[in-house]
């Protein structure tokens, strides 16, 4: 037993030893290429997302390096995991910190994002993330978005609902254990109160309950609803379509920018069920200015690329001409370079895959509006 | 039970703190080389911290936990919310993360206390799903949570940020899913030192102590116990509840680490409970010093393998799974004292003519 | 009416639990582990399915059958390399964090193999649903036929345990190791068959749930896991009946908890029933009373 001891510890210090090896011999220098971290959940619940702002990155980043770099510089990029863990996240900023970062395209998630512009403040790191679209992840004054805010979704579909008259009964339900699904929910619900229909069923779930939505459905049908609000991603969405259609409720499905993806990135479902229905999105895979980016996603990774593979697309190209725009260069520092670009992006206009003649505030919140679509015959087309 | 040999168990303890002395030293050089690892000093400290706290638990008092996870949660969120609010009465930070720590592990031990009275009759497997249910519990209603203050005070409310009516200077402490936000950055690495051996040195002492040799006399056989006059439930109460308050120090040093904390299945959930089972399990139940280094090692090796990119996880699964099996298969065991003999025969004959030497040179000098 | 409509949808999701339940509590009653990886052989199951049904466009009925013998492979796999060599380790706590382990494990291959995006599952079932009164209550295929398997399995278990050789030999070896092997009953080989039963159950559940729910991603196992073992203690671990029990009741809370309570709050009713029923009745509902010995 106690020689077991001696082995097994013998064992641990030779692995701690390596582990503590392999992670030594970085510096702090300042480098000649432009060096684009990402970070977002590559394992785990929400992989898809943090796989589709990687490949949004890559996809930009080799383009721009193909055609020569920004302004003659070429561009290395690194995506770490983060499993959708806010201590994890930041343990991949800090690896990142490592490698050389000096721009950062992150976090993907909300509450990671948040956690993370704590220390890149203090860094003055420049970061941009894609697809944080809570407003307390912007707080700081280096960080800026590219997707819609929480609020400026919710308030936008009740304001559109209400105006177009879609319905004057309306059913919600929202994830409540999401960040994202609670922050448009609640300004949704807040706007409501302004707008002339009435809010007759007001469901949730949570994260650990999220394959059955019949009772929330059946208490939707029950209240005469003919509007279902559904701010979420479009993995539960999907579900829920099909759920609806199982148990014969047709109401119109009126969804936020999450909801996109439900046509392309849900393997083997019937995107027939998904006729119809309405969303807010900057972003359709299919629209005509989204065919080259769409086309040459899916011949490098297989799939439809989602909102967080646009988002992450346009972040790269919005650094490239923030870049070119402020004239920074890699040997400016991390602070400098956050300084320049800070400056640059509240003057600047930027048209990509995700909006045209998009603009940032001094909260670091993006303008840009929504288009309201419709799913028919399975695709995209403007709504009304 | 064996004798215990008082300085051989004071040796014991003396080795443990060095170890942790030792390590200590090495984490904060080695922590100079790069951010990441210099990012990882406090979290290691909280997992170390979860882990010798649990094994008083699983180790000493002989139950299975499963819930582990959720009084370190409720530690981070009453400790950070504290924070949070008497930043403005309290402008010390020393003093006021000092009462935060307190206010952590008093709160998770209180929480301890009462989980603990009904369900510590329960035993084994039994135990294990009810604090996990607990666990659980805990992490969902957190998430439900809506916390502020503005100049007329404390807000609270169950819904939505809305309905805690803030006047427009209000600031929101915990939302919800978002989790608890601002929390001060008083966590460094020293004081993670210093709570560690806080945590061991209680541990330990309770070990070695009256109360802790009847905790594990429960341990061993609990009718026998039973019949001598110890009071189980007392004893029983008094290690999760001690076991408790550690997590919910540990939870409130870790809060303090980090802007924002929310809480979810994989880190307040029972993917965490497990996960500090595991780090107890590997190190050898009831082995504080194991717990120690094992908490670690496996706390640092996804990170480390953060080079391999999606393959690093599935690798973590497989070395987690080969480290199991060579420590703790009978066969393994077997072999590994098989392989010790060998070595020791094949050594026995250089260190005979070492030995030789020597005492001959002694008897030559005699001369 | 919408109470039975309610009632209805409970008892389906309880069976999807009852099922996973009956493996949980096989491999318990026989090798008093905690398995926490069975939640990630559902998962797979559903994977198997997946694969010949949707990807190679297969028929449903052999897309339920490689789902099975896939995973009762795996489950004799996973019991013979990570299991069994620390069925005698000095603490039962070696095997249940190896168990993990393979949890882990299992989720990141199905990671790396399946990708990210999340799959919709096609239903192998074909039935129409049922209407009654008047539309008001809406029992679709899947139900029939999830509530329907449940049944079935459970007699066939029972009949397995109670008529067959092997049957008894498995009670034997769950009540005394030690005295079955002195039996002459091959205790290896009938711990290897109990896990191969309950990893067909959980290619059952897996392709039902699947059905039920259509979602399929490489965590898609872990909660219904997680419930299913709830669901075992609850009835009483070790106990066949009490499984069912425990999947029946388990689903039907939930279910009525969300749509009279809160749905937000369902899980912390589940788990609040659960503590309450094992503080009143410490070995679970149907549980055997453990005789302490001195």
């Amino acid at each position: 037993m106690k020689n077991m001891k001696k082995v097994l510890s013998a064992a641990l210090v030779a692995a701690m030893s390596f582990t503590m090896l392999t992670g030594c011999g970085n510096s702090n220098k300042t480098s000649d290429t432009w060096k684009f971290g990402g970070i977002g959940p590559a394992t785990g619940d929400y992989a898809a997302y943090g796989i589709g702002v990687r490949n949004g990155i890559e996809l930009a980043v080799n383009e721009i390096n193909e055609n020569g770099g920004i302004n003659g510089v070429p561009i290395e990029y690194k995506f770490e995991d983060d499993q959708t863990d806010n201590e994890k996240s930041v343990n991949g900023y800090n690896a990142l910190k490592d490698w050389g970062m000096n721009v950062l395209i992150g976090s993907t998630t909300s509450g990671c994002s948040i956690a993370v512009a704590d220390v890149s403040s203090q860094d003055h790191m420049f970061q941009l993330t894609p697809s944080a679209s809570s407003i307390d992840a912007v707080k700081t004054d280096n960080t800026f978005q590219v997707c819609f805010t929480d609020p400026s979704q919710g308030f936008g579909s009740a304001q559109y609902i209400g105006d177009h008259g879609l319905a004057t009964k309306v059913a919600i339900l929202h994830n409540s254990s999401d960040v994202y699904s609670t922050g448009i929910y609640e300004t949704f619900v807040a706007e409501a109160a302004n707008q002339p229909f009435e809010i007759v069923a007001d469901e949730a779930f949570t994260d650990d309950s999220k394959t059955d939505f019949t009772v929330q459905l059946t208490k939707a049908k029950e209240a005469g609803a003919e509007l279902l609000f559904l701010p979420m991603y479009y993995t539960e969405a999907a579900l829920i379509l099909t759920q609806a259609n199982t148990m014969d409720y047709a109401p119109i499905f009126f969804g936020v920018d999450g909801m996109d993806g439900i046509l392309g990135n849900v393997d083997g479902f019937d995107t027939a069920l998904a006729e119809g229905v309405v969303l807010l999105t900057p972003f359709a895979a299919d629209a005509p200015e989204a065919v080259d980016f769409t086309a040459a996603y899916e011949a490098a990774y297989g799939i439809t690329p989602n909102q967080f593979a646009a988002d992450a697309y346009d972040a790269v190209y919005i650094l490239k001409q923030l870049i070119e725009e402020s004239g920074a260069t890699p040997q400016d520092g991390i602070p400098t370079i956050c300084d320049k670009l800070t400056a640059q992006i509240l003057v600047t206009s930027f048209t990509g895959m995700t909006g045209e003649n998009i603009t940032w505030s001094e909260s670091g919140e993006v303008n840009k509006y929504p288009k309201a679509m419709q799913i028919v015959n399975g695709s995209y087309t403007l709504f009304k | 039970m064996k004798k215990i040999n008082i300085s051989k168990q004071g040796k014991s303890n003396l080795i443990t703190y060095g170890i942790i002395l030792l390590l200590s030293f090495l984490l904060f050089f080695i922590g100079q080389s790069s951010y990441q690892l210099k990012g990882l000093l406090v979290p290691v400290c909280t997992q170390i911290m979860l882990a010798v706290s649990l094994n008083l638990t699983v180790g000493i008092l002989g139950e299975l936990s499963l819930g582990h996870a959720g009084f370190m949660c409720i530690g981070t969120f009453v400790g950070a919310s504290f924070s949070i609010y008497m930043e403005q009465f309290i402008p010390i930070a020393g003093v006021r993360f000092f009462l935060a720590l307190f206010i952590g592990a008093l709160s998770a031990g209180i929480m301890g206390f009462l989980i603990g009275l009904p369900v510590l009759r329960l035993k084994g497997d039994y135990l294990a799903i009810v604090t996990l249910a607990f666990g659980e519990i805990i992490k969902n209603i957190v998430n439900m949570i809506y916390l502020g203050y503005d100049s007329k005070g404390l807000h609270f409310s169950m819904t939505d940020t809305a309905s805690m009516g803030l006047a427009e200077d209000g600031v929101v402490i915990i939302k919800g899913p978002q989790g608890v936000m601002g929390t001060p950055a008083d966590s460094n690495f020293g004081i993670g030192v210093i709570l560690v051996l806080i945590t061991v040195f209680i541990v330990l002492n309770l070990i070695h102590s009256r109360d802790g040799r009847a905790i594990m006399a429960i341990r061993d056989n609990e009718i026998a116990a039973e019949s001598v006059g110890i009071n189980i439930t007392k004893y029983k109460l008094m290690a999760f509840t001690i076991s408790a308050a550690l997590a919910g120090m540990a939870g409130s040093f870790y809060a303090h680490n980090y802007n924002n904390i929310k809480a979810s299945t994989n880190n307040f959930g029972y993917n965490m409970s497990i996960m500090i089972l595991v780090f107890v399990v590997l190190g050898g139940i009831g082995s504080i010093r194991g717990s120690v280094i094992a908490a670690t090692i496996l706390y640092m090796l996804p990170e480390m393998l953060r080079f391999m990119s999606q393959y690093r996880m599935l690798v973590y699964a497989i070395v987690l799974i080969i480290m199991m099996l060579f420590t703790w298969s009978p066969k393994a065991q077997e072999w590994k004292s098989v392989q010790m003999e060998k070595l020791k025969v094949r050594l026995k004959p250089v260190i005979d003519k070492f030995r030789k030497k020597s005492s001959d040179k002694l008897t030559k000098e005699g001369e | 009416m919408r109470f039975i409509y309610y009632l209805i949808s409970g008892i389906s999701l309880g069976s999807v639990y009852a099922i996973i339940a009956l493996g949980y509590t096989m491999v318990y009653g026989i090798a008093k582990m905690l398995n926490f990886a069975h939640g990630d052989v559902i998962m797979v199951g559903g994977f198997a399915a997946f694969t010949v049904i949707s990807t190679l466009g297969l028929p449903p009925a052999l897309g339920v059958l490689v789902a099975i013998i896939v995973c009762t492979v795996l489950g004799i796999t996973i019991e013979k390399i990570a299991y069994r060599p620390l069925r005698d380790a000095s603490s039962s706590l070696a095997v249940l964090i190896t168990a993990i382990g393979v949890s882990y494990l299992l989720q990141n291959l199905a990671l790396l193999i399946f990708g990210s995006s999340t799959k919709s599952f096609e239903s192998v079932v074909s039935i129409s649903a049922i209407k009654l009164a008047d539309g008001q209550i809406n029992i679709t295929g899947e139900t029939i036929v999830t509530i329907i398997t449940c049944i079935i399995v459970m007699m066939m278990l029972t009949l397995f345990i109670n008529k067959t050789k092997a049957g008894q030999a498995m009670l034997a070896v769950s009540e005394d190791k030690g005295a079955a092997k002195l039996m002459g009953i091959n205790v290896n080989g009938t711990i290897a068959l109990t896990f191969a039963i309950g990893s067909a159950l959980a290619a059952i559940a897996g392709v039902l749930l699947c059905s039920a729910y259509p979602t399929l991603s490489p965590t898609t196992g872990s909660m219904p896991g997680i419930k299913a073992f709830v669901a075992a203690v609850f009835g009483g671990i070790g106990s066949i009946p009490g499984a069912l029990l425990g999947g029946l009741l388990l689903g039907i809370i939930e279910t009525l908890g969300r749509a009279y309570i809160s749905s937000q709050l369902s899980d912390v009713i589940v788990f609040g029933v659960l503590i309450v029923v094992l503080v009143v009745k410490p070995t679970g509902i149907l549980g055997k009373k453990i005789q302490e010995k001195v």
